[in-house]
């Protein structure tokens, strides 16, 4: 169960297209991200798939059922909001209990339920207090109960942890992995955090003013990007792009190098030029090297990185990790 | 220096706050007052604000010249029931305006809203004719009607007020959870705006215990609440200051006291919004 099918789904605002025909499938069990930057429809996407939004036109089928105009409540889908969304007025139990009730089971199996998942959960002291008497991280806890819960056919997660301070957040992530390895259930992830897609995601798929640009594994898309939009997006800190002013083949209008890929070194190489501001994270170094006529480049090497400020350095890439793109964008395939 | 300055100047407003409240109750000091004195009294030039002897026959005769009781019933059915009967309209209408809002909901709050700038005179006639066609004259039931279509807009107005502070994303939330729509109001959203909704009864409640023009028009004797009580003291005879004050007394009483103890409740669901 989980399995989700988009046929053609479009998306408009009056004139505005938000999301363009598009089609998608998303296995049983699968853990999908869409990212894309703000904007491009991702959330929306996930609020047609939830039932939130109505479709223009275009086809939406859950476990092989037509669920188009289903209400949002009969798609056995639940929902982890960016706020939590969770009732204010209730207990934390009353919280979770909630789609139980209104799927009218009954008094003690609801109560079973609700102590299970706080168990699992780690929210069994926090049962009788209500959501803002607790931290940022328990309510997201309430707020993934609440769905797990309802035990439901896949999971929606719209940008859960964009909330959290940058430590909870990677626990948060790690759980929500581990959530789906126990669960095994369908989970559509949004976000914009690429570190969460890199991570979480069997399949990314990534979105730009509503339409799909690549889908795949995160290392493929890291790998083999399809476009330089692609290219940029996937990838922390970003693709350096170089814009070709002569180059033996026509089709290319630039060339793509990521910033893990350069060597450096102080004598001699492709390019040469000045280290402007250097990060030192402990662990790596971003060097922000300014080339004349081609501009600012970013590479990432060793945390014990020998350059500072003002040092002259040359940087050259090896043939096999140059991305080469034609001027519409797309990538051209190595010979 | 600056503190004594400050003490200065916090006694300044203090004093004007007491005058503006003193200026804006007055009338009804004056009334009360005017309800202990005799015909005699009430009307002497120059007037005497305490030194008077003070009597209790003006309540003694109202209350008999008229059933101060079924007045005082009518009122409580006409004001709650026109503000429960309100709720129910403007609970719906709120929610739809708040949380699925269209590009014309603005013109149409709008355009609720300047109903209430018609003069209630301008559309005597009709309705008029319209009641007495309908033969709920002088009836509890019409007059609950009318004054439900009346308060409506403002009630309307005030609720969407409160659902727009409420984050749609909880009413999603309990979609997501399986809830119809009238379970995610009841369930979820009144509960959460309930300081909301209970000051917009309360306003409610206030105004048409007050109003007087339709009540005055529409009722003679079945349904006529306190105001009509009030209004038949002033008579073709003449005007019995000192009746007409007891009368008044007895009708704004009520109401008086419901103010001041919801009054914390009233204030902070008026200002609601004002400051985010």
């Amino acid at each position: 169960m989980g399995s989700i099918t988009l046929k053609q789904v479009t998306k408009s605002f009056d004139d505005n297209h938000v999301i363009r025909p598009l089609d998608l499938e998303i296995e049983e069990g699968e853990f999908v991200v869409f990212v894309g930057p703000s904007g491009c429809g991702k959330s929306t996407l996930l609020r047609i798939i939830a039932g939130l939004e109505d479709v223009t036109s275009g086809e939406i089928s859950i476990d092989g059922a037509d669920a188009t105009h289903m209400p949002p409540g009969k798609r056995g889908l639940a929902m982890v909001f960016q706020s939590y969304a969770l009732y204010p007025h209730m207990t934390v139990r009353n919280n979770i209990a909630f789609p139980l009730k209104r799927a009218k089971l009954e008094k003690n199996i609801i109560e079973q339920k609700v102590n299970q998942i706080s168990n699992v959960l780690n929210l069994t002291d926090y049962l009788d207090r209500l959501p803002g008497q607790l931290s940022g991280g328990q309510r997201q806890r309430v707020a993934i109960g609440r769905a797990i819960v309802r035990e439901p056919s896949a999971f929606l997660f719209d940008e859960p942890l964009s909330n959290l301070d940058a430590s909870l957040r990677v626990n948060m992530r790690l759980e929500i992995s581990q959530l789906h390895k126990d669960l095994k259930t369908t989970m559509i992830y949004v976000t914009h955090d690429q570190v969460e897609a890199m991570t979480m995601a069997d399949k990314i798929v990534v979105l730009n003013a509503g339409k799909i640009e690549q889908i795949g594994s995160p290392l493929d898309l890291y790998d083999n990007p399809i476009n330089k939009f692609v290219a940029g997006f996937i990838g922390s800190p970003k693709m350096n792009f170089i814009t070709m002013t002569m180059d033996t083949n026509p089709e290319v209008d630039s060339i793509g190098v990521r910033p893990e890929h350069f060597n450096i070194s102080d004598t001699e190489g492709t390019w040469k030029g000045t280290v402007g501001v250097a990060e030192c994270l402990g662990s790596e170094t971003y060097l922000y090297v300014q080339i004349p006529d081609i501009g600012q480049l970013t590479i990432r090497t060793d945390g014990n990185c020998p350059f500072k400020y003002g040092d002259t350095i040359f940087l050259s890439v090896d043939s096999e990790n140059v991305y080469y793109f034609a001027k519409n964008g797309t990538c051209i395939p190595l010979d | 220096m600056s503190n004594n300055k400050s003490n200065k100047s916090k006694m300044l407003y203090t004093f004007f706050a007491w005058l503006i409240s003193l200026a804006i109750f007055f009338p009804i000091l004056w009334t009360i007052l005017t309800s202990f004195k005799t015909e005699t009294e009430a009307i002497a030039s120059p007037p005497s604000l305490f030194l008077f002897d003070w009597t209790l026959e003006n309540y003694n005769k109202v209350m008999q010249q008229s059933p101060y009781f079924k007045h005082f019933w009518n009122s409580v059915v006409i004001s709650v029931g026109s503000s429960l009967l309100g709720l129910l309209i403007a609970i719906p209408a709120a929610w739809s305006m708040a949380f699925i809002p269209t590009k014309r909901t603005k013109n149409l709050l709008m355009w609720m809203l300047s109903t209430k700038m018609l003069p209630p005179v301008g559309v005597l006639i009709p309705i008029y004719l319209l009641f007495r066609d309908l033969g709920i004259l002088d009836t509890l039931g019409g007059i609950v009607v009318i004054m439900t279509l009346i308060n409506l807009p403002i009630m309307t107005w005030m609720l969407y007020t409160y659902f727009k502070e409420i984050p749609g994303e909880i009413l999603e939330a309990a979609r997501m959870d399986g809830a119809s729509v009238g379970q995610e109001i009841l369930y979820v959203l009144a509960p959460i705006a309930l300081p909301g909704i209970a000051s917009t009864l309360l306003l409610n409640v206030i105004l048409a215990w007050n109003e007087a023009f339709w009540t005055l028009i529409l009722t003679t004797v079945n349904a006529a609440p306190l105001t009509a009580f009030i209004a038949s003291y002033s008579s073709p005879e003449g005007l019995f200051y000192a009746k007409l004050s007891a009368a008044s007394t007895l009708a704004i009483a009520p109401i008086l006291i419901l103010g001041w103890f919801s009054q914390k409740q009233l204030v902070r669901g008026l200002s609601f919004g004002a400051v985010k």
